[in-house]
């Protein structure tokens, strides 16, 4: 019972990651039609927001102690990150320790004018073209975005940690009435589980209880109409954008502590999040999200030894690395819309 | 149809001259000049030239034809490279074995992928390709370690069985060769300042480039080609007139497999080498960008997209910024360094930027890539000799392809 549930929280993380970018990629998929290829660079790039406010928060300033000299016997120079300097020791130093979730602040006008900029001044010229076009287009731009980060931040790792206090682990299992240290399960990722529920349920809840959500759903069934309604439902998309790369990035930010961010990260997870659009249904937003959650926590349960064990048994290599794929494959010949897509939406 | 038309009779004799020419054409520049950099005739990269041609060939006749855009083709390559290296081990280092499995199993994969994925078109077509690409490059990385050697790749070594190869007891790993003629074989001809190098692999990689040339303008030219282009023009219809295009699109999906996997197995010929990241997902983002590039459903676009890009790539990643502080010093130093700092970033390490770039200017401005660019600027220059005003473009002929 312990181990299945570890196994779920698990998957949890990497569904919500997973779950997150699907949604940005069916929001813009269901508004304006395009497949985003990049998609994966705007969650790198949400992870290099908060690399990149975490280096701007330690910017020092150097001052020389004179009452101390380093082993050389030069005067010691000491370095004060400003933040420290202005806000006190202590109210600095709990700054610098919470880049990770202020990078949230910093991260969502970001990615909103990230977004915007790219649907204005690219995407929107490739409206009429053929799908295979937008792919293209998209998949030359994650190419500049990757190489261009590759650039600035270099091609290493960078670790980016999580706040002090939620760098242990937490004994989860205590919570549901289990005995102590049977489901110890690390801080962070339970918190990234919850930031994702949090922002999947605002998504929803703004497109479901505003008005300006309401005329989206309208356009995405029906889109001229609603144009011939008086209503400037372009500009309302290219808003639907931001929000779809803000998404991406907000995941991205809050995935900095589970994985270091490199310049190809974006690319790993695009595949998968595809994969995961496809079998929870082209368009539809509740499918992205119960997809990834379910491919997460299937790809967990594959990695689990027991499960490694009954392939072994039957002399099958294991299939922890590609079970998103085969779910992927089986759903496609059998279902094709995928698990929730409505009927007739890019079917063939 | 047993005959090819002249101009396409034309092309062919100039793509095989070229090919057969390249070590004087890509030696422009005599050694030891300034310039001897941007030469590109040496046996290494004239190879490339030449698989990744055959790899672009048989790409388009899948996406030029057709219009399914596959983004998982690199899978094949990989699966070719494999299947060389393996011959190369098992039975002899004659290439003739290896590209034979290669083709046979590359085809076999290429079927069965094709079958599950051209179920569904668009979109779902290239996401699928994609996913079963990913799948094959996991597994070749992870789980079939025992075939594929995993992160390693898979090697040549010393007490590799190689039945029909004599006892191996020079001490040193055998070459891959063709009846004797050994592939790294290179003939260096040297005329005043010029060297010219015939490298026995590069002419085996042509002669196969030619004979995919040959095959592709034939299957551009033939009943099987137009059905493929009436495919891409609209499946809807040809589906009402009671054709089934599945079919038609399979036998496509796996020549252009086939294509790939001779193109595997000769790049395990010319390196006896076979690694998993061949079959990443980049790799096959690259066929599609050589494609593009040179012009999707032209019968020289391909081959010109993975000339440009494999020559620009191996030029580029040689300048350095010691070499750009040589061409521009004669500015002021101020502008000298600004401009050093700016390309900085495109020449070098950042050639993907600059691929990555080129590769959108392409697709937002010129969907019909180079082929197309060079159309353009024959029509403009035919109707300004003719004394027509660009008002008229319609009375300069069509080229035909």
């Amino acid at each position: 019972m312990d181990a299945i549930l570890l196994q779920i929280l698990n998957g949890l993380d990497k569904g919500s990651a997973y779950a997150l970018i699907a949604l940005g990629l069916t929001l813009i998929f269901g508004t304006l039609g395009v497949v985003n290829f990049a998609h994966g660079a705007l969650f790198m790039l949400g992870s290099f927001c908060a690399v990149t406010l975490s280096k701007i928060l330690v910017i020092s300033k150097v001052t020389i102690d004179p009452e101390k000299v380093d082993f050389l016997g030069n005067p010691l120079k000491v370095k004060t990150p400003y933040v420290m300097e202005w806000f006190g020791e202590s109210a600095g130093s709990t700054i610098i320790d919470w880049s990770v979730p202020l990078a949230i602040l910093f991260a969502i006008p970001v990615m909103l004018l990230v977004g915007y900029i790219m649907e204005r001044g690219l995407i929107k010229h490739f409206y009429k073209r053929p799908h295979a076009d937008q792919i293209l287009v998209t998949f030359g731009l994650a190419i500049v975005i990757q190489e261009i980060v590759k650039a600035a931040f270099g091609a290493n790792p960078i670790p980016t940690p999580a706040p002090d206090v939620f760098r242990g682990s937490y004994d989860f299992g205590v919570l549901i009435g289990m005995e102590a240290n049977a489901v110890i399960y690390p801080f962070w990722r339970l918190i990234y589980f919850g930031f994702s529920a949090t922002i999947i349920a605002a998504v929803f809840a703004f497109l479901q209880f505003t008005t300006f959500g309401m005329v989206v759903r309208a356009g995405m069934a029906d889109r001229e109409t609603v144009g011939l309604l008086g209503i400037n439902i372009d500009k309302r998309f290219t808003f639907m954008f931001g929000i779809a790369a803000a998404v991406a990035g907000l995941a991205g930010v809050m995935y900095t502590p589970i994985n270091s961010p490199n310049y190809h990260m974006g690319m790993d997870f695009l595949v998968l999040s595809f994969v995961v659009v496809v079998v929870g249904g082209m368009g539809s937003l509740p499918g992205a999200v119960l997809a990834g959650f379910m491919l997460g926590i299937l790809e967990s349960f594959a990695s689990m030894n027991e499960v490694k064990g009954f392939f072994e048994a039957l002399y099958l290599p294991s299939i922890d690395q590609i079970i998103i794929y085969l779910v992927a494959i089986i759903v496609l010949l059998t279902r094709p819309r995928g698990l929730m897509g409505r009927a007739g939406v890019m079917e063939d | 149809m047993n005959t090819l038309s002249k101009s396409d009779k034309m092309t062919f004799f100039i793509v095989a001259a070229i090919s057969l020419l390249a070590p004087f054409i890509l030696n422009p520049f005599p050694e030891g000049s300034a310039m001897a950099q941007f030469n590109a005739g040496y046996p290494d990269l004239m190879q490339r030239f030449a698989i990744f041609g055959i790899l672009a060939i048989g790409f388009n006749i899948l996406f030029g034809l057709t219009g399914y855009l596959s983004f998982g083709h690199a899978a094949f390559l990989g699966v070719g490279s494999y299947s060389a290296v393996w011959m190369f081990k098992l039975l002899s280092m004659n290439i003739i074995p290896g590209l034979i499995l290669a083709v046979i199993i590359a085809g076999l994969f290429s079927l069965l992928i094709g079958f599950v994925s051209l179920r569904r078109s668009g979109i779902y077509f290239s996401i699928l390709t994609l996913a079963f690409a990913q799948m094959s490059f996991s597994l070749a990385y992870s789980v079939l370690t025992p075939i594929t050697n995993g992160e390693t790749g898979l090697q040549l070594t010393l007490d590799d069985p190689r039945i029909l190869d004599g006892a191996n007891t020079t001490g040193n790993l055998p070459v891959t060769g063709l009846f004797g003629l050994e592939m790294r074989d290179t003939f260096s001809l040297d005329i005043g300042a010029w060297a010219f190098q015939f490298n026995i692999g590069y002419y085996v990689c042509a002669a196969f480039l030619l004979l995919s040339f040959y095959i592709s303008i034939r299957i551009f030219r033939s009943p099987f080609g137009l059905m493929l282009r009436a495919i891409k023009t609209n499946q809807t219809r040809l589906n009402y007139t009671g054709l089934n295009s599945r079919p038609y699109t399979l036998a496509a999906f796996v020549i252009s497999g086939m294509y790939a996997g001779l193109a595997g197995g000769l790049m395990a010929s010319m390196d006896p080498l076979a690694g998993a990241e061949r079959m990443q997902w980049t790799a096959s983002g690259e066929i599609v960008l050589m494609t593009i590039l040179g012009g999707t459903g032209t019968l020289l676009g391909p081959v010109l997209g993975a000339g440009f890009i494999k020559y620009f790539e191996n030029i580029f990643s040689k300048i350095n910024d010691t070499v750009l502080h040589t061409w521009f010093s004669f500015m002021p130093d101020g502008l000298e360094n600004a401009i050093v700092w700016v390309l900085h970033f495109f020449v070098g390490k950042g050639w993907h930027l600059t691929l990555g770039l080129l590769f959108m200017m392409i697709v937002i401005f010129l969907p019909g890539g180079l082929m197309e660019g060079a159309e353009r600027i024959t029509k403009r220059f035919r109707a300004k000799k003719g004394g027509d005003s660009d008002t008229t473009p319609d009375t300069a002929t069509k080229p035909a392809e």
